[in-house]
């Protein structure tokens, strides 16, 4: 049914028709939203499940993994600062094949102190082992979460995985969102089996030492789950849109790409401004497309070549920095076109929610086409 | 100097919401420091994340303002490097007592030399009124609908058994007290623990019928009780109100301090 809800109670609506067991969250703006309703619907008794309030992000990640590895289907949301407090644990998770799944209310890093939106914080995450989703919009968030959950816990995967979704942007923004009733998420996400938990009558360790005999088999094991997840997020997203209608099959988004000169790459929310701004610019004849990186982590890197391959310039829009490098989106993408003659550049926009609008794109397809890139966009030299 | 004399004019007005707290205790803690004549170069003001830990950002003075609970980690840092800088730091019930009570008990065995003020006002204000560990028993928040379930920790006998070298509670009711309690505490070398509890309208009052900043300094005056009453009674087997904000002086002490000045 149709409703027009908040971003962040849209996802917690997601959450309760995906039946979690347990769920354990520390308040951070602007996740709060997302955990408040979470906790009122467990009170109430519409969602079946424990609410765990913890102390701090380490420990509602660390009692996430306890609650997975003894075979619930488990939940988190945080962001920013309390992603990094979860640094250690968010390996800890993947390393032992939990899929724990953790809504991302993506927002900028301290210092200075900022609340606002950018997606340094997922994307500092990006070697940790978590499949890395981005919602454009909150039915797309709403969405991801339900495919989330069926790609992790599939047993050729068994990994975690962030669904990002853009801070205040999104989240604390009222849309339209079609709301699945729980017959028809039953039907798609059957309830969790675990491939292996704690059990007195079948003891098992996790997260034992692996000497360097063993340690980098587990590593690779993980990537290649990773990679096998290429196929069964395809799977998963086809799925979903057969039922549901709304096709999430591709790893990418292309919008106007067809004859494309100029393609815009970006991720999360700003593709709605971006779409907006592409549709201006053909008005006045340009050919411009968008190539939305809908997961970052596993990366599309086959996706991304054949969707830009006819392309002569690419401007990639990062709202991330990796310092004393480039974009971490640009620096992907680069390698996916490694051996083209396609000229691709990287704009860092939008950190700390600096505003980014249909113009700022228009003034970055400019630059691209001009030949000047790889820079931060729209500073205020003033006061550098 | 007096009180106004630290504040940053040009910051004003605070982000607090109407009927805070804190703002209360911001002043009775820069009465305290001028009562003592510190000096601006002498001082410096940390403080984590939440409500009370915007207060450094409103003192004309060195100010760090740190990650969410972990401000006594970097005031221990800052004595360590420069034992001569005077430490006061700001902090709240979440920030001390839940994500950073780590650091809050080590601080308190190390009996780093640095005052503590902790507004305590029973909820995460700054993040729109989810239940802390200072939450009553009962008491409604947005992620305890139905009234927090579990136990509350005593910041004060924490503070006691972990080793602090000074412990105060009052209420921002209290001003006078408070801004003794704030005093004694600069003036005693080691750990000084200062628990004020502090009205929150906004995050706590309204959900808890309490919903002007009045009803909630006036259960404070009617709510509190001296420690030497409470433990007269107690001592009398006479029953105490569990919802008594006992206030006093509970400790002042002299074990060997971390940090004090050379």
């Amino acid at each position: 049914m149709r409703q027009i809800i908040e971003g962040s109670h849209a996802v917690a609506e997601a959450v309760r028709l995906s039946r979690p067991q347990v769920i354990a969250a520390y308040p951070i703006t602007p996740q709060t939203h997302i955990v408040e309703r979470l906790a009122e619907m467990v009170a109430d008794g519409e969602l079946n499940g424990e609410y765990i309030t913890v102390e701090s992000e380490f420990s509602a990640l660390s009692a996430c993994l306890g609650a997975s590895a003894a075979g619930s289907r488990v939940y988190s949301a945080t962001t920013s600062q309390g992603l990094a407090l979860m640094f250690e644990v968010c390996f800890n998770v993947a390393g032992m094949r939990l899929p724990i799944l953790m809504t991302i209310a993506n927002r900028s890093l301290s210092a200075p102190l900022s609340i606002w939106n950018d997606q340094q914080d997922s994307i500092s995450l990006r070697d940790s082992g978590w499949l890395q989703f981005y919602a454009e919009d909150n039915q797309e968030a709403m969405d991801l979460h339900f495919i989330a959950y069926r790609v992790m816990e599939d047993h050729r995967i068994l990994l975690p995985a962030f669904v990002c979704f853009d801070g205040f942007i999104l989240t604390h923004t009222y849309e339209p969102v079609d709301v699945p009733t729980q017959d028809e998420i039953d039907t798609y996400l059957p309830a969790f089996t675990p491939y292996q938990k704690l059990d007195a009558q079948n003891p098992l360790s996790f997260g034992m030492y692996a000497t360097p005999e063993y340690y980098m088999e587990f590593r690779y094991m993980i990537d290649q789950a990773m990679q096998r997840s290429k196929d069964v997020i395809g799977k998963a997203g086809r799925e979903f849109g057969e039922q549901f209608g709304r096709d999430y099959s591709s790893l990418v988004e292309e919008y106007r790409m067809e004859d494309a000169e100029t393609a815009v790459v970006a991720m999360g929310s700003v593709c709605g401004t971006i779409k907006d701004s592409i549709d201006e610019m053909r008005k006045k004849g340009k050919r411009v497309g968008l190539l939305k990186i809908r997961t970052y982590r596993p990366f599309p890197i086959e996706e991304v070549k054949k969707s830009l391959q006819s392309a002569s310039t690419v401007a990639v829009m990062d709202k991330n920095i990796s310092l004393g490098s480039r974009g971490a989106v640009g620096l992907e993408v680069k390698d996916a076109l490694f051996g083209s003659d396609i000229s691709i550049y990287d704009y860092i926009v939008g950190l700390g929610g600096r505003d980014i609008r249909k113009k700022d794109v228009a003034a970055i397809v400019d630059l691209a086409e001009k030949g000047e890139g790889n820079l931060f966009y729209g500073l205020h030299e003033e006061v550098l | 100097m007096n009180f106004m004399d630290w504040y940053r004019a040009d910051r004003l007005p605070t982000i607090f919401c109407v009927g805070c707290g804190n703002g209360t205790v911001i002043n009775c803690a820069l009465t305290a420091v001028s009562e003592v004549g510190w000096k601006r170069e002498e001082v410096v003001f940390v403080s984590g994340i939440g409500c009370s830990s915007r207060a450094p950002g409103y003192i004309d003075a060195d100010s760090l303002h740190t990650t969410h609970g972990r401000a006594l980690a970097f005031a221990t840092g800052i004595k360590l490097a420069n034992p001569d800088l005077q430490l006061v730091v700001f902090t709240g019930d979440g920030d001390l007592a839940a994500i950073g009570g780590n650091h809050f008990i080590h601080a308190c065995r190390r009996n780093v030399d640095m005052t503590v003020i902790c507004m305590n006002n029973q909820i995460y204000g700054m993040t729109g009124g989810q239940g802390s560990p200072t939450t009553p028993r009962g008491a409604l928040s947005t992620t305890t609908p139905y009234g927090a379930e579990e136990g509350t920790f005593d910041l004060t006998a924490l503070s006691i058994a972990a080793g602090a070298n000074f412990a105060a509670r009052w209420t921002s009711y209290h001003v006078k007290e408070l801004t003794n309690a704030i005093r004694a505490g600069l003036e005693t070398p080691g750990f000084s623990f200062i628990e004020a509890a502090v009205q929150c309208p906004t995050g706590y009052g309204r959900r808890n019928r309490l919903r002007e900043p009045e009803d909630m300094i006036e259960f404070f005056r009617t709510h509190s009780m001296l420690r030497q009453k409470y433990d007269r009674l107690l001592a009398e087997g006479k029953l105490v109100p569990p919802d008594t904000i006992v206030v006093g002086e509970f400790v002042r002490r002299d074990r060997p301090v971390l940090g004090g000045k050379k």
